[in-house]
């Protein structure tokens, strides 16, 4: 017997493209696979979906910045997708939130403005989309609450110094002051992760609540470390408010994060409830193609590879962070997984750094070359989904989240439609064969 | 230190491929995030930290500088869920054995990973034996004098061997074979489980061939003794290869940690990537229930079930995961009419072979398998279906539920 498995369709990359399109795919009837290296971007990132932060000057109406950008700027992943499918992508992850394995717990917010959010720095960074336990957070004109905020940490989580998160708010306008727990934890050093699991027993919330409020003043809303639970966020995040007496927001903190990992769960779960399969540790280390369509993958499994044979392809495998893109010592762009044409990179002639680090870098637009509907140039059956797509500065934006979700929406629409024509079905197809 | 037959290499010049990986480290801490050991106990400091981070300070011929990686359990988890291919537990696991060839072996870690011996002593005084793992007085010298820990799950001796049944059993000539790999736990624990997997194989059409067979040495590698460990494997795959006479015939085994170690692990840790007959056996091998699977989707597996109307949690155990084909007992399960599975989250039960039965880390295995038993308490499921069968001990040590190989409801629901 032959290791092969037929599938549908099949997803490369586990990141929040690859499951948005995987779930969306399993939910309109197809037999998926995800396959993926290891976990990837939701546990490194904040768990926030930040639409279009910077367009270049700092956006306070995302929804409206979105429009000019689609008009003005025809290579941009969101220039493909148009406005509606972002408004549906975002609207479609609020209900599998709702729908999703933590109870009560949901994100607020959509493109109507920006939040300003603290980050562990105490920069502000602008996002659509975000966590309830974030909402108090916001220190946009007319956001949440013009109250002082208090940041308060605890000493053995590592990456997040109260004093600096509070002085560099100030330094941006909000008032601002920190408070730093030396509580006993059983080790020196501690992260993210670690407290959220200690919050998760009721016990220990309220003894940390009992150490913390005699510090409190005021009104003041309570900024802490994004660790309110690793199991029921909501139960959590409500109780300490409830407990505290005034509101309590999670500030996302360095890697791991807590609310990216459930961010990953909420999509994971959702893949799997409409049928869908994950499939951890297979690479995929080849692909067999037959004219101009993608017939196969092979990925790594133990002891032997596998083949997966799909329809459809949908790369969601990032870009030059994740590995998925690569420029070699020769200056050579390259797609990794499939081998496909890289758009946008650096000419021979041209830089393709500039020193300054945080400035935006020419290399940076490099993406995989697509056609209107997110295909893969020159490939039928491939999309092209998230960061691997080309024409976005995505962290100099602001819009990482936004484009992996709706690319991912919109790369699980076209199979759709495009199974439901091959049907003869007229419009949009529910059912994919 | 010993050169191995087979590798042709020392244990201390293995590891170059694994050891290369380290570079691709970005510290991102998803390994972390997944760590059932780290998360529970400041003893183990963690995967990156032990792993990609301390292998710098390693130096072949040199001793070893700390022994926090003793408390990993190697349930293998880091490496699954790296998105840079760090070889995180195959990296940890040379350290492991390092210290094992500097500071000697406890006479503990010499008994209990030898589960052909221990089978073979205890199956004929079954009930005295079973009887004696279970006294308070004996376990508590036991825990005195080797360091088995006094509550650790130990598991019964069935009285009889799988191996004697298959003897006797003749499977129907239906010409498309398949070679049955049983391990130790079906053989002198749980007979029935095999007599259940021959009689699944055969309802589909299968003719079930049972090699004669010893331990995979899974035991012995994760305890840090290399060399038995591949002396006891290459004689598992020179037992197994000659039965995969053509590229049709596969092996399939129910023993989920032990398929893996025939698959991966005795390659990767071990170092005998090389060895002709492991390979080919590694090749051929496959998971129960991955295979299952695969006849359902070629439309091949046979699908007159019977309603079981129960709900059961399914836990896909570390080892299972290792082999990087999803989770094939969820979408196998749901094929029962009546049938409600529960998905548990949580990724790993604690005992990771026999870390968990060792006094020293008996405790932390607990706690490292308490986010699990509180899924599997919450879920309102009475049992619990699970690949591996130490994990299943450990499961319902723990939990109190009674917990089974999902190929049991498969059994079931065909009314076997």
């Amino acid at each position: 017997m032959r290791r092969e498995l037929h599938f549908d369709a099949v997803v490369i990359g586990a990141g929040t493209a690859g499951l948005t399109a995987g779930a969306r795919l399993a939910e309109a009837g197809a037999r998926v696979a995800v396959l993926t290296k290891g976990v990837g971007s939701t546990h490194l990132a904040p768990g926030t979906v930040d639409v279009l932060g910077y367009a270049p000057e700092r956006v306070s109406e995302p929804g409206r910045a979105l429009e000019d950008l689609v008009r003005s700027r025809v290579d941009h992943p969101y220039a493909l997708v148009g406005r509606g499918c972002v408004v549906e992508a975002l609207q479609w992850f609020g209900e599998r939130v709702a729908a999703g394995p933590f109870p009560g717990y949901r994100y607020v917010g959509g493109l109507e403005r920006n939040h300003l959010l603290p980050t562990a720095i105490g920069a502000l960074r602008p996002s659509a989309l975000i966590p309830e336990t974030m909402a108090a957070g916001d220190c946009a004109a007319g956001g949440a609450s013009a109250a002082r905020v208090c940041v308060v940490g605890v000493r053995a989580l590592r990456d997040f110094h109260p004093a600096l998160c509070a002085a560099n708010l100030e330094r941006a306008g909000v008032d601002a002051r920190s408070v730093e727990l030396n509580l006993a934890l059983d080790r020196a050093d501690q992260n993210a992760l670690g407290v959220a699991r200690r919050f998760d027993d009721p016990g220990w919330r309220a003894w940390f609540c009992a150490e913390l409020s005699p510090h409190l003043r005021g009104e003041e809303r309570v900024g802490l470390p994004a660790m309110l639970g690793s199991t029921d966020p909501h139960g959590v995040w409500s109780d300490l408010g409830r407990r505290l007496g005034r509101p309590v927001f999670e500030i996302p903190t360095l890697p791991p994060s807590v609310p990216g990992m459930r961010l990953f769960e909420v999509l994971r779960s959702s893949l799997r409830a409409a049928g869908g399969r994950l499939i951890l540790g297979a690479e995929v280390v080849g692909a067999e193609r037959s004219g101009e369509r993608v017939s196969s993958v092979q990925a790594h499994a133990a002891g032997e590879e596998r083949r997966y044979l799909a329809r459809w392809v949908v790369l969601a495998t990032g870009g030059f962070a994740s590995g998925a893109i690569e420029l070699d010592s020769r200056w050579v762009t390259r797609e990794r997984v499939l081998g496909l044409p890289v758009r946008g990179a650096p000419g021979a002639d041209e830089p393709r750094f500039v020193s300054t680090y945080l400035d935006e870098q020419p290399l940076a637009r490099a993406g995989v070359a697509v056609t209107g509907d997110l295909r893969a140039e020159g490939v039928e059956n491939v999309l092209v989904a998230g960061a691997a797509l080309p024409g976005a500065a995505a962290w100099r934006e602001g819009s990482g989240e936004g484009i992996a979700l709706a690319t991912g929406f919109r790369a699980a629409e076209v199979v759709s439609e495009a199974e439901g024509a091959r049907a003869g079905q007229p419009g949009r197809s529910e059912a994919v064969v | 230190m010993s050169t191995e037959a087979g590798s042709g290499l020392r244990d201390d010049e293995l590891p170059g491929l694994l050891r290369g990986s380290l570079d691709h480290c970005v510290k991102c801490t998803i390994c972390e995030t997944a760590c059932p050991v780290s998360n529970v106990t400041p003893l183990f400091p963690g995967p990156k930290y032990c792993g990609p981070q301390a292998e710098r300070y390693r130096v072949a011929d040199e001793p070893s500088v700390e022994w926090s990686v003793d408390y990993c359990s190697g349930c293998g988890i880091c490496t699954q869920v790296c998105p840079q291919g760090v070889k995180i537990a195959e990296i940890n696991a040379q350290a492991r054995n390092k210290i094992k060839r500097e500071h000697g072996v406890a006479l503990r870690d010499r008994i209990i990973t030898r589960p052909t011996v221990l089978g073979r002593l205890g199956t004929p005084v079954a009930p005295v034996a079973n009887l004696s793992l279970r006294l308070r007085p004996a376990r508590i010298l036991a825990e005195k004098l080797l360091g088995v820990h006094r509550e650790a799950p130990a598991p019964r001796f069935a009285g009889r061997r799988f191996s004697r049944w298959a003897k006797r059993h003749t499977s129907p000539r239906t010409g498309r074979k398949v070679v049955y790999f049983h391990g130790c736990g079906t053989e002198y624990y749980e007979p029935w489980e095999g007599e259940k997997v021959v009689a699944l194989l055969e309802h589909n059409g299968f003719e079930v061939e049972v090699p004669k067979q010893d331990c995979c040495g899974l035991p012995l590698q994760s305890s840090g003794l290399f060399d038995d460990a591949r002396r006891t494997v290459l004689r598992l795959a020179r037992a197994l290869a000659p039965f995969v006479r053509d590229d049709d015939t596969i092996i399939v085994g129910n023993a989920t940690s032990c398929t893996l170690m025939l698959k991966r692990e005795a390659r990767e840790i071990l170092g005998l990537a090389d060895d002709p007959a492991l390979k080919r056996v590694s090749e051929r091998t496959w998971d129960i229930c991955e295979l299952l699977l695969d006849l359902h989707d070629r439309g091949e597996l046979r699908t007159d079930f019977r309603p079981v109307n129960e709900t059961i949690a399914y836990h896909a155990p570390c080892q299972q995961q290792g082999h990087f084909i999803g989770k094939p007992a969820l979408d196998l399960l749901a094929l029962i009419p009546g049938l409600e599975v529960r998905e548990m989250t949580a990724r790993c039960c604690g005992v990771a072979g026999t870390y968990g039965l060792k006094a020293e880390k008996y405790e932390i295995a607990m706690k490292a398998g308490d986010a699990l038993f509180t899924q599997i308490r919450a879920s309102g499921a009475p049992s619990v279906a699970c690949d591996s069968e130490t994990c299943r001990w450990q499961i319902t040590h723990a939990t109190g539920r009674p917990s089974v190989h999902p190929i049991d409801y498969l059994h079931r629901a065909y009314g076997l």
